[in-house]
């Protein structure tokens, strides 16, 4: 353990920081995405049936088949995997705001409306906060996607801790493997855990304690 | 006129007719009660008023303004919102949900603060409640918040939907006082629709009968009570609560009786014995040509005075007791009983003789309204006994 870490330290934290920027940059842009798309399908049922099997279809493409499918679009490194992960954290994120919105009590947002909320103020002050932690948890499943599935992406020469464990695979050396594999699980548990606390804070209040 | 619906028309996609030629007038002031089954489209006509929905056809106006020429946004915002769900906005403090249409305005912090204070005195409920969340407060003082929620912002006209439907009846009543207290303090307009007749006939000042879209009957809670426009309504209003009104509604023009004995003052002593004699009464009363009532004369009278007097002016008594035609048999047979007499004779509001009520009239209506459901009573049970009867009979065999 020790001798691992003396020998492959440094190139360990290049590559763990490679794997989050992968990861981080496709989670942001799926969520920049996925939560505005997912809010404005509440407002046209019709379209969100047919948006919502088509991100179905994309998820079901196998991980490696897609990051393949990018190389002649996109040419090999971090580009096209980050657009091939980007791809997978939309679903999750788009489906759980999709709910959330729709699950928002119908009573309030008849409230809302007969007050005299414009449609805009609606959803700022009432649907999304009352919708976030269910939003919230959608990201965090995207979040986990996206680490894991990131240690594909070295196989398109994107980087990260996936080169570990693809090095580990083709010299037969377990200990590469695991020195790659034990930091993706450690990153995938820290971020759903602070994803986690963000949910909690995001959470409306609705006691006094 | 304040607030006029004229030939509203809903029909939904598919030819589900809602709303038919729906047309009403509300003055300022009035508390207007929507009342029907479910699916008779009072509550498609309210939400009409707010443009929650758009009529098909026919227009709303408000201060003679039509509504649909207005900002939908805008006019919510001046009339108040009251729903059967309450719909307070769980992550937001009280004092954020009574200030939420102020806020929408853009008050600034202080009049918002002020308006919160006072909107939570008017509804009896404690300071301390604002900064509490809607979960914390009993189903009760939720809606309680929901009322006052629609006069923040001084809404000259409050839709209420359902708003106590929800709630258990002793917390009903007493928000349904609260509401009326409201209602006649601030000079508001309320639109209520309720399915339940006596939260009608309580609050309301005109209210509307509705039947599968269109309008049964408009009138005040007496009226709808006294005269029923049709068997839906009666049936709606039912049977018991109109046998029970009967006694407090019923005027002494319905039970009095028609066919008087009367005779004018300059008719002589003679011709009064005579006429009590063919009518076989001791008493009659003395009316002049144009029938106004003066006085009565009995046959004690006709009896001391036959020698010196001559004619019925000269005996008659003036101070007759009577009572008038419209008045309600409620407030007046006390007196009658009291008095003691036997007839009491009716006049109109010209002080014309119209008719007479005799005490056999009267016990007729204390009969009912103390022993009318009695009676009733006894019949069941004399059936069940009979039943009963019959049944040990079988068993015998």
């Amino acid at each position: 353990m020790m001798h691992f870490l003396s020998v492959y330290g440094l190139s360990l934290l290049g590559k763990t920081w490679q794997h989050i920027y992968i990861s981080g940059i496709s989670l942001g842009l799926g969520t920049i995405v996925a939560v505005p798309l997912g809010i404005a399908l509440t407002r046209t049922k019709r379209t969100a049936s047919i948006v919502i099997s088509i991100a179905s279809m994309l998820q079901t493409i196998p991980a490696l088949a897609l990051l393949a499918f990018m190389i002649p679009l996109f040419g090999i490194g971090a580009k096209p995997a980050i657009i091939a992960l980007f791809i997978y954290s939309l679903l999750p994120i788009l489906r759980n705001t999709y709910i959330g919105m729709n699950d928002v009590d119908p009573t309030l947002k008849d409230a809302a409306k007969g007050m005299g909320m414009t449609g805009w103020q609606s959803i700022i002050k009432v649907e999304v906060p009352l919708a976030a932690p269910v939003i919230m948890s959608g990201i965090r499943l995207s979040a986990t996607y996206v680490i894991a599935w990131a240690a594909l992406a070295s196989y398109i020469g994107a980087g990260g801790l996936g080169d570990f464990i693809f090095n580990g695979l083709n010299l037969y050396r377990s200990d590469l493997i695991l020195g790659g594999s034990i930091p993706v699980i450690i990153l995938a548990l820290l971020v759903d855990w602070v994803l986690g606390k963000v949910e909690t804070a995001l959470t409306p209040q609705t006691t006094e304690g | 006129m304040f607030l006029s619906m004229e030939h509203l028309n809903k029909t939904y996609p598919g030819g589900k007719v809602a709303v038919e030629d729906f047309n009403l007038e509300v003055e300022k002031g009035e508390f207007v009660c929507f009342i029907g089954t479910s699916g008779s489209g009072k509550t498609t006509t309210m939400r009409m008023i707010n443009r929650m929905l758009q009529q098909t056809s026919g227009t709303i106006k408000i201060n003679g303004k039509d509504i649909s020429q207005m900002d939908p946004v805008k006019l919510r915002r001046k009339i108040g919102y009251v729903i059967q769900n309450i719909g307070l906005m769980p992550h937001m403090t009280i004092r954020q949900n009574i200030t939420l249409v102020p806020k929408l305005l853009k008050w600034p912090q202080d009049k918002m603060n002020e308006r919160a204070k006072r909107m939570i005195k008017l509804v009896d409920l404690p300071e301390e409640f604002l900064d509490r969340y809607p979960s914390e407060l009993s189903g009760g003082q939720q809606q309680r918040i929901g009322v006052v929620r629609a006069l923040a912002a001084d809404q000259d006209i409050i839709l209420m939907d359902e708003p106590y439907g929800a709630l258990d009846p002793i917390t009903r009543e007493s928000l349904q006082d609260l509401i009326k207290d409201l209602q006649e303090r601030l000079g508001k307009t309320i639109i209520f629709v309720t399915h339940d007749m006596d939260e009608a006939l309580t609050l309301a000042t005109k209210i509307v009968v509705m039947d599968s879209g269109k309008i049964m009957q408009v009138a005040t809670p007496d009226e709808i009570l006294r005269h029923p426009a049709n068997e839906f309504v009666e049936n709606l209003i039912g049977k018991d609560r109109l046998i029970q009104a009967r006694p407090s509604i019923t005027t002494v023009g319905q039970v009095m009786l028609k066919n008087v004995a009367a005779i004018t003052p300059d008719k002589l002593l003679k011709e009064a014995l005579k006429m009590m004699h063919d009518r076989r009464v001791d008493s009659l009363l003395v009316t002049d040509d144009g029938g106004t009532l003066k006085g009565y004369i009995d046959i004690e009278d006709i009896d001391y005075n036959f020698k010196t007097a001559t004619s019925v002016g000269d005996v008659m008594h003036e101070d007759v007791f009577y009572v008038k035609s419209d008045s309600l048999v409620r407030d007046t047979v006390e007196r009658i009983l009291k008095r003691g007499f036997k007839n009491i004779p009716v006049v109109d509001n010209d002080h014309k003789l119209v008719g007479i009520v005799t005490r056999a009239a009267l016990v007729d209506i204390v009969y009912d309204a103390l022993w009318g459901d009695e009676d009733k009573k006894d019949d069941s049970e004399d059936t069940k006994t009979s039943a009963a009867a019959a049944d040990q009979g079988g068993d015998a065999k």
